[in-house]
């Protein structure tokens, strides 16, 4: 199972507590992942990607195992430790204001 | 007994405030969509208790929800807005051109008739209309196309439209308005729009009598006179007889004549509602005073009201969509601040109290009267 965790906006839209665990076959990849949490909650399409040319939206940022994802191309693989649910992936609002 | 359902959206959500006909007793529940901009509620004519809230955030872009229970409960419904084809370019603040991005629903406006359908004026300025209840939205490209768009340019707020007014005795016959671009009319439905801004002068723009270019912050009408329209502009206030085919200003003894909102008496087609505002560079009251100004003449002649608002210290603003009557008798009048107070009037204006003092910045108030 693979574990995200998002923010606080984005739980508050599609209702959920905690983190989401969500079943993706290999490649484990940021496109895989985004494309089953957008199945399982349609309200998060266009919160995270644009709707139409899925570009991440410029004030999301994307995190694992310390690492910033945001700029990876989203076939890239992500870390083992995102694939066999050691780590989550963070999806998170880049920090901006005061 | 009647009710009264007010309903106001915020910088970090959205507030049902709920009254009996007699408007002295207000219950209000929210946040709905805490932490999110809620720029406007607005409730179906026809079904009342079918609400339409846009809910944006520039992390996460916009959200619509619709509730079918008065805002007891929500269901996200659809929020793809593309524009019709490639969008083309706008003026920029420094006169270049630069590309139509959709950004926000600024104001939602449903259907006199049908629950289903619903209007959304949108920032960068477009028409979008669902009749599906808000699951699809496709734009009405013909006010976009109308050949003007890249003499249009942002206000400080942005690009945005941000009234739509239904004339009830003509389905096909809708104004709308752009800050900063002009009002705007069809008598068609939505294919074919021309600007109606004959008599507006804006100082600010490099030809003040242009077509386009004007920065309109609101117009009103009252139902029973559809071709009487009221318009607040950035300076100036402005009435036309003749569905905008003509303005003539009407600010007359108002103490500035620039401001946001403006509103009419439920009852009474000449009475019509401002809030001065000091002036574009210092968006708070004169003197620190709030006060709404009440023509019964149509425009011209202005008497301040002040009994129960600040008359000392007060540096809030009014927006455009925040302002809201009711139609018991007499006329309920409403306002919401960037303080976050939203100030009730039962006797059309003549005393004012708060409902609620320490909301998030309002940024519009609509009122339903409800059977």
């Amino acid at each position: 199972m693979i574990r995200v965790e998002l923010a606080a906006h984005l739980r508050l839209l599609s209702q959920v507590d905690g983190e989401v665990e969500l079943q993706v076959d290999a490649p484990v990849t940021l496109r895989a992942v985004l494309d089953a949490l957008e199945t399982r909650y349609p309200v998060l399409r266009g919160a995270i990607r644009d709707h139409v040319s899925l570009q991440r939206r410029a004030f999301v940022r994307f995190f694992a195992c310390q690492r910033d994802l945001s700029h990876d191309a989203p076939d890239a693989p992500l870390p083992d430790a995102v694939a066999v649910g050691k780590e989550p992936l963070l999806i998170l609002g880049a920090l901006a204001g005061g | 007994m009647s009710e009264v359902r007010v309903l106001v959206g915020t910088r970090k959500g959205a507030f049902v405030l709920t009254a009996d006909g007699a408007r002295g007793r207000w219950e209000v529940s929210g946040p709905h969509f805490p932490g999110w901009e809620i720029y406007h509620l607005n409730g179906s004519p026809a079904a009342p208790s079918r609400l339409y809230a846009s809910q944006s955030s520039g992390w996460f872009g916009q959200k619509i929800q619709r509730s079918d229970n008065g805002g007891k409960t929500w269901e996200p419904v659809g929020d793809a807005f593309a524009y019709d084809g490639v969008p083309g370019t706008h003026q920029w603040y420094d006169g270049t051109q630069h590309p139509w991005e959709f950004k926000r629903v600024w104001h939602l406006a449903p259907s006199l008739t049908d629950p289903d359908t619903v209007f959304a004026g949108v920032e960068d300025a477009a028409l979008f209309r669902t009749t599906d209840g808000g699951k699809t939205w496709h734009e009405l490209s013909g006010l976009r196309n109308h050949g003007s768009g890249p003499r249009w340019q942002p206000g400080a707020g942005g690009m945005c439209l941000h009234t739509i007014l239904f004339d009830p005795s003509d389905a096909k016959r809708i104004f709308i308005a752009i800050s900063a671009a002009g009002a705007f009319r069809t008598g068609d439905a939505g294919t074919t729009w021309r600007p109606i801004n004959r008599g507006l002068t804006s100082q600010y723009i490099p030809n003040p009598t242009a077509e386009v270019g004007h920065c309109v912050h609101r117009i009103a009408m009252h139902a029973s006179r559809p071709n009487v329209l009221f318009m607040q502009k950035h300076w100036d206030v402005m009435r036309s007889d003749d569905a905008g085919e003509s303005w003539q200003e009407v600010s007359g003894n108002l103490p500035t004549d620039f401001g946001f909102p403006i509103e009419v008496h439920a009852h009474e087609p000449e009475t019509v509602y401002v809030v001065p505002i000091k002036s574009d560079s210092e968006h708070f009251p004169p003197d620190g005073k709030l006060r709404v100004y009440r023509s019964r003449t149509g425009g011209n002649e202005w008497e301040g009201l002040t009994k129960g608002l600040p008359q000392r210290d007060c540096y809030v603003n009014v927006l455009r969509d925040a302002m809201s009557v009711d139609s018991l008798d007499p006329c309920g009048v409403y306002f919401g601040t960037t303080g976050g107070q939203v100030y009730a009037s039962r006797d059309a204006g003549d005393t004012w109290a708060p409902i609620v003092r320490d909301l998030p910045a309002v940024l519009s108030v609509e009122a339903q009267t409800l059977p």
